[in-house]
């Protein structure tokens, strides 16, 4: 047994709080849910893994060695993965800086801070580790059942690269930290994780837009064309690819500069962890712009009072913004599309329901914040305003701010079709309005900051919610084709709405 | 303040006469989570008085407040705001009342003068009015030179303000206050307090909860003191000592001393 500050020890501690956190996360602090997440993840297992052999499964035998294609095949779905893996290591460096949490009680201890910033650091590489090759496990079991020993290579890979991007999302972060300050690092570099996440994806569906006109199921780069600019078989470009391959020589090398990469930057940031991160956790908020001064008292409604606080507190909020709006990055290839088709009808058909998809998923965000994340519950329950009307002026809040954001995608599938804008719009509100009413049914209290982990509270309302945008989409486009099977999905997410509303807590409200 | 619950004695019409207008009235009020939080609360709190609520932790009184404000439904019973039924209609109530508690219900992001135009909105407080009144009590909090910046940058003592300015910007007939003073430095404290007198003076009435005794001693007219979900012993500082059997001892020794009869008797 390691003795109080030793690493063992911080290790015990740290791993005692990452446990306590994830089944809090996995049960949402209820232990009868453990044997239905154990369910859950036993079918999301058996699912991945029929994924995977529907994908890989006749893939598996490859030439050995293996040929230019294979390899840069492979180098792009590491690079995939590995930018991933990036984006959710910068998320857990950030949150580590500015989640003030022990800081101060470690700091002011007389432990080695650097120890325990040191089992931080190699915490979040386990945390990235797991999470790779829970996702990456079905894919390469299968190819190891039908390609051999060679693919188990791909796991030892996994953990090279997991330890590789924690090291990377640690010297950005830090770096960031130097050249603009703890106060703007956290927005950047949160935006920055999103936008490496989705990136690469994002990339492959508009490169193959651009290249054919419409999106492919499976990313279809041209092939030829990157291997006369790819470098020659012996490059170390291609060593990950050959260690996934299970090249010995290949693995044991990334193995070592991976492990070495992480021990060098827990080694040289670790000691110096501490004070950043204290530095960070104190940095002042963002001092407001001077602007016009004008009166903030006028004639208004209540009504209007709440939907103008709803969105003066979303504006004044970079991270919070960021975090919503990232979901509009899914939307630019949908974008680029209608870009490229504006002058026929041809791509209304599918940008429709993507459109009033991502309204559904982006109100269902803002009512979390509308709804869930208000800051003062009691002066807004405790003040002379009837719920309903409260919840109407939230509404329109979360509808009329989705309805600004999604006019230019509007405006310009007016300009391709105008009667599919007008049904598009339509069922914009409608989606936005029914995760708001969702959020308001299965509300319950979280400080805006928890925006990320609403899902967790309760996963009727994150299922009833991505149910009815996906049913609500299919009606719009089958609208928007002049088909009146629309009222078939509309029916079922009618439904949805009604079941949700039954089971819902907000039937037997505790609050007058 | 003057001011007598008078129900025993005397002739009773006089009593219907001189009595005064009552601002809270509650009468078997009950609450239940998995023990019972308020057991048969039979509360009175008359128009202009600064009524001070004591007790132990978990004895009740935040529930009380808060079913008061209709932030909490009772199991049963009845609460009347200045003859207003609050749980018949609630809007009506909650239009006359406020309610601050000990964490201050401000948003980070608005500054205070948009936080009071907010509240002066809900409360659908003219715009010209509230603007002045706005005005006024930021200046008498000592608030105007932060009026234009943003809430996330004020100390505890400058918020707590800024939601005391929110409880006061639609004129309220009853204010009340949960642990309003927690936290505060000794000047935040005094402008607090100083508010909350000068209230009572304009014929506002004041319930508040504290743990800080002396200022309850030295502010309110008349003590209520809860335990155990139950009020245990009501009415001035010399009607808590004669209950308590107590002579001239100070409010704290006072309230140990009706606390811990009430738990032996239990």
């Amino acid at each position: 047994m390691s003795g109080p500050g030793t690493i063992g020890w911080f290790a015990r501690h740290e791993a005692r709080l990452a446990w306590r956190d994830w089944m809090s996360l996995l049960t949402a602090g209820r232990r009868r849910r453990i044997r239905v997440v154990a369910l859950g993840f036993m079918g999301f297992a058996v699912f991945m893994h029929g994924l995977a052999y529907l994908m890989f499964g006749s893939a598996a035998h490859l030439a050995d060695p293996p040929d230019a294609t294979t390899l840069l095949v492979i180098t792009g779905a590491l690079a995939a993965g590995w930018s991933l893996m990036l984006s959710q290591a910068l998320e857990s460096v950030t949150r580590a800086f500015y989640a003030r949490g022990d800081l101060e009680l470690i700091l002011t201890s007389p432990a080695a801070a650097a120890r325990l910033f040191a089992v931080r650091i190699a915490a979040m590489a386990m945390t990235i580790v797991i999470m790779a090759l829970l996702l990456a496990a079905p894919f390469i079991n299968v190819l190891v059942w039908f390609g051999g020993a060679r693919w188990l290579g791909a796991y030892a890979a996994a953990v090279a690269l997991a330890m590789d991007a924690t090291a990377a999302a640690v010297v950005v972060t830090i770096a960031l930290f130097h050249a603009i300050g703890p106060r703007r690092t956290r927005g950047i570099s949160q935006i920055l994780a999103a936008v490496i996440g989705a990136g690469f994806a994002i990339a492959m569906q508009i490169g193959a837009i651009l290249s054919f006109g419409t999106i492919p199921n499976i990313p279809a780069p041209r092939m030829a064309s990157a291997l006369v600019g790819a470098p020659d078989g012996n490059s170390p470009l291609w060593w990950p690819a050959r260690a996934v391959l299970g090249e010995p020589l290949a693995l044991a090398a990334l193995l070592v500069l991976s492990l070495a990469a992480l021990v060098a930057t827990i080694a040289v940031f670790a000691p110096r962890f501490g004070q950043l991160a204290l530095a960070a956790s104190g940095a002042p908020p963002s001092v407001p712009r001077p602007g016009r001064r004008r009166s903030r008292f006028r004639a208004s409604s209540p009504a209007w009072a709440l939907r103008h606080k709803e969105w003066t507190l979303l504006a004044r909020d970079p991270w919070l913004m960021s975090q919503t709006l990232m979901q509009l990055l899914y939307l630019l290839p949908a974008a680029l599309l209608l870009w490229r088709n504006f002058q026929g009808g041809g791509a209304s058909a599918l940008v429709v329901p993507i459109l009033i998809v991502a309204a559904g998923q982006l109100g269902g965000g803002l009512a979390w914040l509308a709804v869930s994340g208000e800051d003062a519950p009691d002066l807004i329950a405790s003040a002379p305003v009837p719920a309903a009307r409260v919840f109407r002026a939230k509404t329109e809040a979360v509808v009329g701010g989705i309805v600004v954001i999604f006019a230019p995608f509007i405006a310009m599938l007016a300009i391709a079709t105008p009667f599919a804008a007008l049904i598009t719009l339509a069922f914009i509100m409608i989606a936005a309005a029914s995760a708001t009413a969702i959020q308001y049914w299965f509300r319950t209290q979280g400080r805006r900051c928890l925006f990320r982990r609403r899902q967790t509270s309760s996963r009727i309302a994150t299922f009833a919610e991505a149910l009815s945008s996906t049913f609500w989409a299919g009606t719009g486009a089958l609208a928007a084709a002049g088909t009146w099977l629309a009222v078939v999905p509309g029916v079922i997410v009618l439904m949805v709405l009604a079941v949700a509303w039954m089971i819902s807590p907000a039937r037997s409200p505790a609050v007058a | 303040m003057g001011h007598i619950a008078t129900t025993s004695g005397g002739d009773f019409s006089l009593c219907a006469i001189e009595r005064p207008e009552l601002a809270l009235e509650t009468r078997d009020l009950g609450k239940r989570f998995e023990r019972p939080a308020v057991e048969g609360l039979d509360l009175t709190v008359h128009a202009g008085e600064f009524y001070t609520l004591l007790g132990p932790n978990g004895a009740g009184k935040t529930t009380t407040l808060r079913m008061v404000t209709g932030l909490l439904k009772p199991d049963r019973g009845t609460i009347s705001v200045f003859g207003i039924d609050a749980l018949t209609d609630p809007i009506g109530a909650r239009r006359i009342m406020a309610w601050v508690s000990d964490e201050p219900m401000i948003y980070e992001k608005l500054t205070p003068l948009e936080y009071l135009a907010f509240v002066a909105g809900l409360w659908a407080v003219d715009s010209d009015t509230a603007a002045a009144r706005a005005r006024d009590l930021l200046s008498w909090l000592g608030l105007t030179p932060n009026a234009d910046e943003r809430c996330e940058r004020l100390s505890k003592g400058m918020r707590q303000k800024v939601a005391l300015a929110g409880a006061l910007v639609h004129d309220p007939k009853l204010i009340i206050l949960d642990e309003p003073l927690t936290g505060l430095d000794a000047a935040s404290s005094r402008v607090v307090k100083e508010v909350l007198r000068d209230r009572i003076r304009d014929g506002c009435s004041v319930i508040m909860t504290t743990h800080i005794l002396d200022v309850a001693e030295r502010m309110a007219d008349r003590i209520g003191v809860m335990a155990d979900g139950k009020l245990i012993a009501d009415g001035t500082l010399d009607d808590l000592r004669r209950q308590a059997g107590s002579g001239h001892a100070s409010l704290e020794d006072t309230f140990l001393a009706l606390v811990a009869r009430d738990a032996a008797a239990a």
